[in-house]
């Protein structure tokens, strides 16, 4: 596995204020790799910031979310030639100092996904929400046949057989891009290992999650894995360019 | 019976701003044939609501306008779900075209600052 052909992909939405700082910490950890920073709509500087940061920078004309801004990075590293991409999130909630393991992990399996949940870990929920992710692991653990403890985790990373398989199809629904992806990964017959990383607390929160919202996002996860469980070949047009 | 006035005219008006719109160029015909097909039949069965009372008996169903309420919710059900999926369908194809708009200005962007040092 070369670390010259590695990725790391941003995706981004109105992140001028964390953006430049995610990118020069990527840096420092992996001086060899190349930064790409999607800006999914962004009505702010984040394309800007991330340019003077020195990110290669792909601007979508509108907001499409996680999903879409994702597929625009496979797609990317695909017509590039990437061998590895790592997905890191552009509000500084990811450690980049974990990048090292979650690319050695993509010498034994297809994907590797960080997990919040081993035991140095500060990262804490608790009550329905807890449930749900708890449930919604054990459901993709089940599928694969191997552990994955935290399937919401956006910070993962792909290789070849992955990147080739997620430039044409990638979830764009709600939890489609976390959850729905490894489920299409599991289908394909790629494999997928976990690796543990650090994951900060955001700055700027979420709203607070109760019990009805818990409901409501176990529900949507249950339906994006079932979708894609039943889904036959889902094909969007891909050209050769 | 007699021809139902009320519903003709609805049939009627709705027939010809159908096809008023297919003429203006602003409905496609995959849709607007649904339409007129829809309007046709409803003023047939206004000028001639025998024809819908013959029906009616032959398939065992008690009034006419149960059996014309049934049909026409069945068909619009069919229609909107239709609509649903052209809707998604475009979407993806945006979402598509919006990805590929963005790699493209990418590649625009790392040519024209090549040249630029040049």
């Amino acid at each position: 596995m070369t670390t010259a052909r590695s990725l790391v992909a941003i995706p981004a939405w109105n992140e001028e204020g964390s953006i430049a700082d995610v990118i020069e910490k990527v840096r420092l950890n992996q001086p060899s790799v190349d930064v790409l920073v999607v800006d999914d709509g962004s009505l702010d500087g984040t394309a800007h910031v991330a340019r003077e940061a020195g990110a290669t920078v792909v601007s979508l004309p509108f907001n499409v979310g996680v999903g879409g801004a994702m597929r625009t990075a496979f797609l990317h590293a695909r017509r590039e030639g990437y061998t590895a991409l790592v997905q890191v999130d552009a509000d500084g909630q990811h450690d980049p100092a974990d990048l090292d393991r979650l690319l050695a992990g993509l010498t034994d399996a297809d994907i590797v996904v960080g997990t919040r949940f081993h035991p140095e870990s500060m990262y804490f929920v608790g009550g329905p929400r807890r449930w749900a992710m708890v449930l919604l692991s054990r459901a993709l653990s089940i599928m694969n046949r191997g552990r994955i403890s935290d399937p919401t985790s956006g910070f993962r990373s792909a290789g070849p057989r992955a990147i080739e398989l997620f430039a044409v199809d990638y979830p764009a629904d709600y939890l489609g891009d976390t959850v729905g992806s490894l489920a299409i990964a599991i289908r394909k017959g790629l494999t997928i290992s976990e690796a543990p990383v650090t994951m900060y607390f955001r700055q700027f929160g979420r709203p607070s999650k109760n019990a009805l919202w818990s409901a409501l996002y176990l529900g949507r996860a249950t339906l994006a894995i079932i979708a894609t469980s039943l889904q036959g070949a889902r094909r969007t047009k891909e050209d050769t360019a | 019976m007699t021809p139902d006035i009320l519903a003709g005219l609805t049939a009627a008006v709705t027939f010809v701003f159908v096809f008023y719109l297919l003429r203006k160029g602003v409905l496609r015909e995959k849709y607007a044939v649904l339409w007129l097909f829809f309007s046709a039949a409803a003023l047939f069965f206004a000028i001639f609501p025998s024809a819908l009372s013959w029906i009616t008996r032959t398939l065992g169903v008690t009034t006419p306008a149960n059996l014309l309420f049934f049909t026409t919710v069945v068909l619009l059900v069919l229609v909107s779900i239709q609509l649903s999926y052209e809707l998604s369908r475009h979407e993806m194809r945006i979402r598509r075209l919006a990805e590929e708009v963005a790699l493209l200005q990418q590649q625009i962007d790392e040519i024209r600052d090549t040249d630029e040092r040049e």
